[in-house]
């Protein structure tokens, strides 16, 4: 029993699906656009994918290269920092694992800045990306992902707050320190985990 | 850095602003001065411990010290709108946290340049506290507004507004109506297009900086004719707002 509740206010949803809703959050069935300014359009023959900062071989993929890697399916629930959530999103991109064997990453290197067309950036430790944990996604429900939910391509951090998960991605850049991305300057939390509500940078 | 404390605040007013939008005035224990643009955390607590947050951008500009205006669009089943739209009287307790929020906001460094509001429905929220800092602080910069809504029962603010144009020969209000427009009415009708934006931004001499709120197509549609006809993306900045489904 809370110390403190609003008279007469309930849960109007069903609970089936609590354990997977982080706190603060609720489910959504639509998929919000969340960004702050206009939706760059990027011509796919002019797209390029980059690897650098603290690598041994600074790797950049054309379209075409890029489509080539080997692609793999992820099922993931997403948690966006406005307070909803999408369970059982599909997916289908390339880990950044399977991009990691092209250019080796420096033993000092730490944390990675996403950057974006566009110029959006957001800060991300590089532990969080490996392991299968995080990929570039191509296509959202078995369709290109299209351009306002951050298409040609964009990154998907789905244990962080999707903020994390930088639209119309451009390339990883390794760094040996943690840096502030474009949110994260603005004051919300240079790591972002829901499950803590980690929102704004006072809740790191 | 401090945290964003949680804090008790209380309903001392209620405004009824149109028949599905109420403004509830919330008086603060401690008030921090906000930006025109920002907002607040609300969260709803059960009996039985289950709570819901959601984010309301402030309508009131920093003048008003003490308590903020919230404008909170009703939803059927939204779970939080409904309960502070039918369950919420003056006197009750609501937690917030705040002010929030470092980009989509109006600063008085800015007050020099032409300004650009588009809004779409309850999108007006945050622009309302733009436009009534810059009346407040006696801003001179060419300014526009450009209101989507649907019928003339759905202008949220529209006397202020219209006072507002009327004493402030530097601010031009545009309503479009989408759906039934009254009926004597000879401005725009319909959504907002490409040739509604160059109607309304050849009324600039210079290009202005832009703030866009409203649903989402409508922000898209917007802030990317904007960037077409030349605006620098950097100077449009966009706010999505309304239900994300049930």
């Amino acid at each position: 029993m809370a110390s403190f509740f609003n008279k007469g206010f309930g849960r109007k949803r069903d609970s089936d699906t609590s354990g997977r809703i982080p706190p603060g959050q609720y489910e959504t069935h639509d998929f919000p656009v969340l960004t702050a300014g206009p939706t760059p359009r990027i011509p796919l023959t002019n797209w390029t994918f980059s690897l650098e900062g603290l690598v041994d071989t600074p790797v950049q993929w054309t379209w075409e290269e890029f489509n080539a890697l080997p692609h793999q399916s992820f099922t993931n629930d997403i948690h966006c920092v406005t307070k909803w959530t999408k369970l059982d999103t599909h997916w289908e991109g390339v880990s950044i694992e399977t991009l990691l064997e092209h250019a080796n990453v420096k033993p000092e290197a730490t944390h990675v800045m996403a950057y974006s067309y566009g110029d959006y950036t957001t800060n991300i430790p590089l532990e969080d990306l490996r392991h299968g944990k995080a990929f570039v996604g191509l296509r959202f429900e078995g369709q290109p992902l299209t351009p306002e939910h951050g298409g040609p391509a964009r990154l998907v951090v789905p244990h962080l707050y999707f903020w994390k998960s930088a639209k119309w991605i451009k390339g990883l850049r390794f760094m040996d320190a943690d840096k502030a991305g474009f949110w994260e300057r603005g004051g919300y939390s240079m790591y972002g985990d829901p499950w803590k509500e980690q929102r704004y940078r006072s809740d790191d | 850095m401090n945290k964003i404390q949680w804090l008790m605040a209380e309903v001392t007013a209620i405004v009824q602003e149109t028949p599905r939008v109420k403004t509830l005035t919330l008086r603060l224990p401690e008030w921090i001065p906000h930006l025109p643009g920002q907002h607040y955390d609300l969260r709803l607590t059960a009996e039985d411990g289950y709570q819901a947050e959601r984010s309301y951008s402030i309508a009131s500009p920093p003048e008003k010290t003490g308590e903020i205006d919230l404008t909170i669009e009703f939803i059927a089943d939204g779970e939080v709108s409904s309960y502070l739209f039918d369950g919420i009287g003056i006197g009750d307790p609501l937690e917030v946290r705040g002010p929030i929020g470092g980009y989509f906001v109006w600063k008085d460094t800015m007050a020099n340049d032409p300004l650009l509001l588009v809004a779409g429905g309850s999108g007006i929220v945050p622009l309302m506290a733009m436009l009534r800092h810059r009346a407040n602080i006696k801003a001179t910069n060419p300014t526009v507004l450009l209101f989507s809504v649907r019928t003339d029962e759905d202008v949220i603010y529209w006397n202020e507004l219209k006072t507002l144009a009327c004493q402030d020969s530097q601010f031009s209000l545009l309503i479009t109506f989408t759906r039934r427009p009254p009926s004597d009415w000879t401005g725009y009708q319909g959504r907002i297009d490409g040739p509604m934006l160059s109607e309304v931004l050849s009324r600039f001499s210079s290009p202005p900086l832009s703030y866009v709120c409203g649903p989402t197509p409508l922000v898209e549609q917007v802030a990317n004719t904007l960037a077409d006809v030349g605006l620098p993306p950097t100077s449009i900045r966009t706010e999505r707002f309304g239900p994300t489904g049930t």
